[in-house]
């Protein structure tokens, strides 16, 4: 009986394979908005403006791709991992479908120009609803399926990717409490200060527990496998989730320095983010150390490359994130491209890499392959995305320290060394700069998108059967 | 007891949580659960392996 029941890979390869499709499109969309900037005349008609398309792009790339990549991943890691199929495989299905109706009306509405203006959470107030109703969904499949686990252990993946829903529940529900005018505009029902420290706690915690917790449940998982040997310490990983889950809730007041947010709360959040120091290096140095002893498999290994590179990058920018958190140093940086940079260092080297070498893990065993296409092909998606990566943000660090310094001097009578435009105009070349690290990006989604489907090609969709547990 | 007060234990209190659960993850006493726990990923990987040759009877 036992081997008659497989796990539900449906609603995984359905994920996985518009995990890649929603890259290409989000990106696509960031590489165009990237070329407005150096050349606003691509501002043709309202919907393609700057100020419609960046909040597509942020929620493209954010919720459509990295989104999907965490259903993916996390309905296939929870099965594994718990000797069962998938609990209510027809609500799964909802979250599939649910999820890209999301996508598709924000890719309606965003250009249209309806927006709640909270960044990160633009969508109007149906949408809104629609996106809770997916994400309850979400956590019944989920939670289920642990409950009807035949193990008794959780695997610490399984408690990342948990802590992540329970969490964007949350603060998706809190953040987007408003009231509806029409059926396109609501308004939010906190005002002022209120307002901003709702969002930027909202705003900040996406960043840790959809952009951080739930990737790192990817990294529990498929680090590991990939590797070939369990993670470095088990005990860490406990430690890295709990100090995690205590202390990314109080650091959202980075956003607001020198604001009408009271200076106790500012500090609070500076110190708050300084000390996620420690718990972000502790479970990089977990992932990293995995390959302790088996060095050499990085050398011949692309996916293996893509999963180490993005802890790498996870460690450079949780360096420079509690950096820019100090008041003096965001003094310098906050509302300069440092920002964009410190940004895309996490999402194009953390959140992207280590999805991508996640589905290339995921793709043959779904489509009942030994490895992907061409092997060749993940190499050479690796050195173009990472060259691309280092070249987006080196240039918006140099971009984004010389927009702070001309912004800040003074004349010695006191007026302003450098009018704002002067500063826009000294921007362009880094700006170019940063739209040919973005298109190297794409286009090595571009190659992986080939390779997706040339793999999909040659091999028939595969449900591995679900196995007992060596000990129960 | 004033809600600012309160407040104080309760960020006190989750520190002390905090602190206890590193003592509960570092005890020597959860040292093999915690091996077994490591080895969960690949509790299955054997079988899933050996049913890649035949993997046919599994399509669907």
């Amino acid at each position: 009986m036992q081997s008659q029941a497989t796990y539900n890979y449906k609603v995984v390869r359905q994920f996985t394979v518009m995990t890649v499709i929603w890259g290409v499109v989000g990106m696509l969309v960031g590489v165009f908005i990237a070329a407005e900037l150096i050349w606003p005349d691509l501002n043709v008609v309202e919907w393609l403006s700057y100020g419609r398309l960046r909040p597509l792009h942020t929620n493209a790339v954010i919720f459509a791709f990295g989104g999907c990549g965490l259903f993916a991943t996390s309905y296939y890691v929870v099965q594994r991992t718990c000797h069962t199929r998938l609990y209510a495989p027809a609500l799964a299905a909802f979250t599939f479908w649910g999820w890209q109706l999301v996508i598709v009306l924000a890719a309606i509405t965003l250009p249209m120009g309806y927006t709640s203006s909270k960044e990160y959470a633009e969508l109007e107030w149906p949408i809104d609803i629609l996106i809770a109703l997916v994400w309850i969904a979400y956590a019944v499949v989920f939670f289920g399926t642990i409950a009807k686990r035949k193990v008794s252990h959780i695997y610490v993946a399984n408690w990342f990717y948990g802590g992540f829903i329970l969490a964007i529940a949350l603060l998706h529900i809190v953040n987007n409490l408003e009231i509806p005018v029409t059926l396109f505009k609501s308004y939010s029902v906190y005002a002022g200060v209120q307002d901003a420290m709702v969002q930027w706690w909202y705003g900040h915690n996406a960043v840790g527990f959809f952009l951080t917790a739930g990737f790192l449940g990817m990294m529990y998982y498929f680090v590991p496998k990939q590797a070939g040997r369990p993670v470095y310490s088990y005990r860490l990983s406990v430690v890295h989730f709990w100090a995690l889950i205590f202390t990314y809730m109080w650091a959202g007041p980075h956003h607001l320095h020198y604001t009408a947010l009271p200076d106790w709360t500012q500090s609070l959040g500076m110190v708050f983010s300084l000390i996620l120091l420690a718990p972000s290096w502790g479970g990089m140095i977990n992932g990293i150390m995995t390959l302790s002893g088996a060095w050499h498999k990085l050398r011949d290994d692309p996916i293996l490359k893509f999963l180490i590179t993005a802890l790498s990058f996870y460690g450079m920018s949780t360096f420079e994130g509690p950096m820019m958190s100090i008041k003096t140093v965001n003094a310098l940086s906050h509302y300069t491209d440092w920002t964009i940079g410190h940004v895309h260092s996490g999402a194009l080297g953390w959140v992207a890499m280590i999805t991508i070498g996640s589905i290339y893990y995921l793709l043959p065993r779904l489509y009942g392959k030994n490895e992907m296409y061409s092997v060749k092909l993940i190499s050479m998606h690796f050195w173009i995305a990472t060259v691309g990566v280092v070249l987006y943000i080196a240039s918006l660090w140099i971009a984004g320290v010389m927009q702070g310094l001309m912004w800040r001097a003074t004349n010695p009578d006191g007026t302003l060394t450098y009018s704002f435009v002067e500063s826009v105009k000294a921007s362009y070349p880094f700006w170019t700069i940063r739209l040919a690290g973005g298109t190297l990006f794409l286009a090595g989604m571009l190659i992986m998108t080939y390779n997706m489907f040339k793999t999909m090609a040659g091999g028939k969709a595969v449900d591995a059967p679900v196995l007992a547990p060596a000990h129960a | 007891m004033g809600i600012n007060e309160l407040r104080s234990v309760i960020t006190l209190v989750t520190f002390l949580v905090f602190v206890g659960i590193v003592f509960w993850a570092y005890s020597s006493r959860r040292k093999d659960e915690f091996d077994a726990a490591a080895m969960l990923p690949w509790d299955d990987d054997e079988p899933m392996t050996s049913d890649q040759s035949h993997r046919g009877a599994t399509n669907h």
